[in-house]
């Protein structure tokens, strides 16, 4: 073989294009803006598809006392009716297996909103008609519809966690001061654009292909074989992309494939199961609304001498992923904060309300918003400045110990929040807010700096695996296959920019493929910020087994010494030759070389024992601050956030601009939850905030005038790919420095969300 | 040539669709699920089904004396027939724009479900050379981005309306060919005398101005509506003109076409009209659409009450002027007899005017409280008051226990905390998912020392 280049391949030598830590689009970004990227509603479907509705429990809990739905089965249109009898296999979704979350209801309703029957018409205006016409009569239980009710009643999905260092009772009766305290904080639904969805398309036997907007294909693949009653590898999911996820995806997605998948397999018709917008809003669980309280000790010089607290989680009806949610508000119950005698128990109620489940954050954000509220209290006790108590407080290369026993290894709190006191201006702009708040009438200002140090690993430590399946074809293109899904987060461009520099060559060359059960097997979802750090990881374990066994095929077949070998950017050297990466693939391939790999990776270091509450849940942490300046109308409680100004820890980042909008973005949804965000259920237990008409979510006018956001320059100390760190969830939380900087505004008393309602009643309580 | 025609005519993109009306579900039909089911083409998406969240928004193009009007709108609960004579464009038409590249380059889109809306927001704005970029995408959620990299998107793309006289041509031979439809479903006369004599024959029938309440009834009700009769080609109802003393509204003339006339007599008016809804909201909802929905929380009414607004209603060829306070009449009922409906409103200028909007988030969002100011103070003598409020009541009210607390008095903070304990007396607010009946007490006597406030600091 002749040494092949041509110009442009000379051209291109100097570096590749696309490689780790350029500032690349994501892949899809002109797709997404004209409309040619495909999510699984727009999959043509064949014109004799079904399409489903499930009929949702009018009553928060009741028994079923009959059921006739003979006019449902005769209604137009109608192909199929489902109840829970029609259930082959298992009639169980939930994702810990705990039996509590049944795909149809049997006897009794646990929600309003839960599953009772399901219809397959030839329409989904026809299904849902048909549905209407159901003859079931009730009778209505009491029902729990509050964290407060499920206490008094012992009701709890769980048993309780305690993670305790030191001595909190006994510190706190030495305490030189102590206060007590409660902060309610309200859930948040996901309001992904894209509402739930599932397409399946039978095959033979009873195999099924099921196209899901999820961010778990091999939970829905295990919740449908199992609904099913076959074996997984009768059941093929795949993912190309979803219209947004944040949690919402990991677990709330298999009822619903579930649903079809039994249509499709029963009538050998393709079947698709959307959730419109106020379906999904109520039948689909969402972030966990909790109520803390507290007792701490403290010093005159602010420092935090000892706390206990309880964080008690409202989880609905039954446990989903509660448990590790809240464990995680645990975990991040101490945030940057070093708290020598500590003791923080996590409760978990059962309510008759649709079951809580993973949102962006898993906790963390209810967990950090306890530990600032109780140092904005110590603060306010002793009239000093919030951002001096919380600096105080910090853990120090001594002081290094969580509450949990993980030793905090890189902290770098201190020297961020430092940075970025200074690059926003904090001191002076605090003391132009006082003059100002002093003279004005009603508008009263208000300044917050909170700081966040986020765990990244699943704390469940089987999920901390991940696999990719790289080919590399003959002509030397490549094809990228792992186990992490898109959700719109850029994992996709992240993962193939890591494989474009293992390989060496340009990003162009690598294709990006839907997430399928069938190419990667036994994946974790795609969640707790670590799709990158795995995925990538795998992949580039993958792409490291195809460049050594390429580097064999020079050496052996060239007869050079492996020193002779050079992957130069999309160019082999061997010896005195250079190939183009095509060509020496080519030739590699002609020698029945092995192109295809696996990568496989699982995470190190972690363990963490429940028993004893203490362990190294975490590979490492990710660290932020940010400051929050807000304008309340003290007479109406509206807001605006004047300023915000953010610092945050990626590590080395893979992509500054994929980072950055995940900051940004994250950023928004934290102050969305914070402030106008509140879901309202009403005494029967109905949640009255089912779309976006009630339930407000931030548009563009509420973004901050001034909004700066800058990269903490870092890098991972943990070997984690290409010394990058997660960004999926830790940004949220810095939207707690809004919530704390409209609690200065008005001087305490405030509850999450920060509605005007609930500003102008904390505002008027401390008059 | 004039004729009732059965049929609508439209181009989508540069194709003539011609599609015979000759069922209710057809009319009932919405562009989305024409774009989406009927046509496959898939690039615009439902996020919401009631036109808040803007993933639907497509751009509607019409002609008018010789000038094309391009306008974003949300396709969710847009009828189909009301395409009649237009021109659609979903993100499939626009593929050569400058807003999708616009999009693409500046890391506008994550999970890029809410783009296509963008994108075609986008395009509205830049054909219609506008360039206040937080209010033209308004009706357009985004769940990832936080917004700032599709402000630089709006900002990159620039705006150069184009003209096309072959499409203003191929809009008028489309509109040639009828004097208005009448199938057996829906109706749309293009004048006044049709339109009464239409209502009369079928009394029965849903009057559809801009479709952003009635469309709902389809998309979220799942009613079918057997007749229609749109308001939308009845020239008498577009009328939009001022006097020395009065501002004249057509009852179908829109938001979009109204704000300028409004803002330019009553600033804050117009601002309250740029919050009830977004671009998409405002280019077909109408005024008379918001007063004669007869809901409590619809934003013009009080304002147009403390204004001292009237409407006229017609029946047949009998016309009536009637006050908008005197049409509400409760809770679902209005003054309105069978057959009869509001043709246009006439506003009084040069009254004093403080007007608040409370809702949780600023755009877009429905009222909480609405408080509507009408003040005239002389020497420090409160001479008149007419103080209207909405989500305080079945319908929106006058707060008269109010006004007689302050009228003859001195206007001071003591006649205010009176004024303000009077209206304990005038409400019984309600609690609901919007807010509790507590703060929108509390909230309506403060927006009345917002009033004062803001009334004697100037």
């Amino acid at each position: 073989m002749s040494n092949s280049s041509n110009i442009s391949e000379i051209i291109s030598t100097n570096n590749i294009v696309g490689g780790v830590g350029k500032n690349i689009s994501h892949d899809s970004s002109l797709k997404h803006a004209n409309g040619t990227a495909i999510y699984v509603d727009d999959i043509r479907v064949p014109e004799n598809a079904l399409h489903l509705y499930a009929f949702p429990s009018p009553h928060a809990h009741a028994e079923i006392t009959s059921m006739d739905l003979s006019q449902v089965e005769a209604a137009d249109g109608v192909a199929l009716v489902l109840t829970a009898n029609d259930i082959r296999g298992l009639n169980d979704v939930s994702p810990t297996h705990s039996g509590d979350d049944p795909l149809l209801a049997v006897g009794k309703v646990v929600f309003q909103g839960q599953a009772i029957f399901a219809v397959a018409a030839n329409s989904l205006n026809q299904a849902r008609a048909a549905a209407q016409l159901a003859k079931i009569s009730f009778k209505p239980l009491p029902a729990i519809l509050s964290i407060d009710e499920a206490l008094a009643k012992d009701s709890f999905v769980f048993a309780p966690q305690v993670m305790a260092q030191g001595n909190a009772e006994a510190e706190l009766k030495n305490a030189k001061n102590t206060l007590s305290g409660k902060l309610n904080i309200g859930g948040q639904d996901h309001f992904y654009l894209e509402g739930q969805a599932s397409l399946v398309i039978p095959g033979e036997d009873d195999n099924v292909l099921v196209h899901c907007s999820t961010q778990h294909p091999s939970e829905v693949q295990a919740h449908v074989a199992q609904v099913l009653g076959v074996e997984r590898n009768a059941v093929t999911v795949e993912v190309r992309r979803m219209g947004g996820g944040f949690g919402g995806k990991e677990t709330q997605a298999s009822p619903w494939a579930a649903l079809a998948a039994m249509t499709a397999v029963k009538t050998g018709r393709p079947a698709k199961m959307r959730l419109v917008r106020d379906d999904d809003m109520i039948m689909t669980g969402k972030r966990h609304p909790f109520q803390i309280s507290y007792e701490v000790g403290f010093n005159d010089a602010g420092i935090v001498t000892a706390l206990d607290m309880t964080l008690v989680s409202d989880c609905g009806h039954s446990l989903d992923l509660s448990r590790a949610i809240n464990d995680r508000a645990l975990f991040h119950a101490d945030n940057c904060y070093y708290i020598a005698n500590m003791r923080v128990k996590g409760l978990k109620c059962r309510t008759n309300k649709v079951s809580n489940t993973a949102f962006r954050g898993f906790g963390g954000p209810q967990g950090m918003m306890a530990i600032e509220e109780v140092m904005d209290q110590v603060a306010n006790a002793l009239g000093k400045d919030p951002l001096a108590v919380r600096q105080a407080n910090l853990y120090t290369t001594t002081n290094n110990t969580t509450h949990y026993g993980m030793v905090v290894e890189d902290n770098v709190a201190g020297e961020l929040i430092a940075q970025l006191q200074a690059s926003s201006n904090y001191n002076q702009r605090k003391a132009d807010i006082e003059a100002f708040n002093a003279s004005s009438k009603f508008v009263k200002k208000g300044i917050a700096l909170t700081p966040l140090k986020f765990g990244i690993s699943f704390t469940t430590k089987f999920l901390n695996q991940a696999g990719a399946l790289i080919h590399i074809y003959a002509d030397g293109s490549v094809q990228l296959n792992h186990g992490g899904t898109e959700m719109g987060q850029g994992l996709f461009t992240k993962v193939a920019q890591i494989v474009a520099n293992t390989l060496n060559i340009d990003l162009s060359h690598i294709k990006i493929t839907a997430t399928n059960t069938g190419k990667v097997p036994n994946t974790s979802p795609t969640a707790a910020s670590s799709g990158t750090d795995m995925n990538g990881m795998a992949a580039k374990l993958a792409a490291e087994k195809l460049v050594g066994r390429l580097r064999k095929f020079a050496i052996e077949h060239y007869g050079v010494s492996e020193a002779e070998v050079t992957f130069l950017p999309n160019q082999v050297r061997v010896g005195e030759q250079t190939f183009s990466f095509k060509n020496f693939v080519h030739n590699a391939y002609m020698e029945r070389i092995q192109l295809s790999a696996t990568g496989f990776y699982a995470t190190p270091k972690i363990n963490f024992d429940p028993e004893t509450g203490k362990g190294r849940p975490f590979l490492y942490f990710s660290y932020g601050a940010s400051v929050s300046e807000v304008a309340v109308d003290t007479l109406t409680g509206e807001t605006k956030v004047v300023q915000v100004d953010i610092l945050h820890d990626v590590g080395r980042s893979l992509n500054p601009t994929i980072d950055h909008g995940q900051i940004e973005g994250g950023f928004i949804q934290g102050m969305g939850w914070l402030t106008n965000e509140e879901l309202f259920w009403n005494g029967d237990g109905a949640l009255k905030t089912h779309a976006p008409s009630t339930y407000k979510i931030p548009t563009m006018g509420d973004r901050p005038d001034i909004f700066n956001i800058a990269l903490f320059d870092n890098e991972n100390m943990e070997d984690t790919v290409y010394k990058s760190k997660a960004v999926g969830e830790p940004p949220l939380m810095l939207a707690i420095s809004t919530f704390r900087a409209i609690w200065q505004a008005v001087n305490g008393g405030l509850n999450a969300p920060a509605t005007p309602e609930a500003i102008l009643n904390a505002y008027e309580e401390q008059q | 040539m004039t004729e009732l025609t059965q049929n609508i005519k439209f181009l989508l993109g540069e194709e003539e669709v011609n599609i015979e009306l000759n069922d209710a579900s057809t009319c009932n039909t919405t562009v989305l699920e024409f774009l989406r089911e009927i046509k496959h083409l898939k690039g615009t998406k439902e996020g919401c089904g009631e036109g808040d969240c803007g993933a639907c928004t497509v751009v509607l193009v019409t002609e008018e004396n010789g000038k094309l009007h391009k306008k974003a709108v949300n396709s969710c609960i847009q009828f189909l027939p009301t395409l009649d004579g237009k021109q659609l464009l979903s993100v499939e038409h626009v593929h050569d724009h400058p807003a999708i590249s616009a999009m693409a380059t500046n890391n506008a889109s994550q999970c890029g479900f809410c783009t296509p809306g963008f994108t075609m927001s986008l395009v509205a704005m830049y054909e219609n050379g506008s360039s206040d970029i937080s209010d033209d995408l308004a009706g357009n959620l985004c769940r990832c981005t936080g917004y700032g990299p599709i402000i630089d998107a709006a900002i990159s793309m620039g705006d150069k309306p184009t003209s096309d006289p072959d499409l203003v041509t191929r809009l008028q031979k489309l509109k040639q060919n009828s004097d208005g439809v009448a199938s057996a479903n829906y109706f749309a006369p293009t004048s006044i005398a049709k339109l009464a004599e239409t209502y009369a024959k079928h009394p029965d029938a849903t009057l559809l101005a801009g479709g952003t309440d009635v469309g709902l009834w389809v998309s979220k009700q799942h009613r079918l509506l057997e007749k229609i009769i749109c308001l939308g080609n009845v020239a008498e109802l577009k009328i939009l003109n001022e006097t020395d003393s009065t501002i004249n509204i057509g009852a179908g003339v829109t938001y979009s076409q109204a704000i300028d006339i409004i803002n330019s007599n009553y600033p804050q008016f117009g601002e309250i009209i740029r919050r009830t809804g977004a671009k998409q909201v405002r280019n077909v909802g109408t005024i008379g659409g918001n007063i004669a929905n007869g809901s409590p929380i619809g934003d013009s009414p009080p304002v147009l009450i403390a204004l001292g607004a009237c409407i006229v209603l017609q029946n047949g060829n009998k016309t009536r002027e009637l006050a908008i306070e005197d049409f509400f009449i409760n809770y679902g009922k209005q003054d309105i007899g069978k057959a009869e409906f509001i043709s246009n409103i006439i506003i009084p200028k040069n009254q004093p005017l403080k007007a608040y909007k409370i809702s949780k988030r600023h755009d877009q969002d429905i009222s909480a409280v609405l408080g509507a100011f009408s003040i005239v103070v002389k020497d420090g003598l409160v001479l008149g008051a007419r103080i209207a409020f909405g989500g305080m009541a079945g319908t929106p009210k006058r707060a008269k226990a109010c006004e007689q607390a302050l009228v003859g008095k001195v206007f001071d903070m003591a006649t205010i905390e009176n004024a303000c304990a009077a209206l304990e007396g005038d409400f019984t607010p309600l609690s609901d998912m919007r807010a509790s009946a507590n703060y929108r007490m509390k909230v309506a006597k403060n927006l009345l020392k917002k009033c004062y406030l803001e009334m004697t600091e100037a």
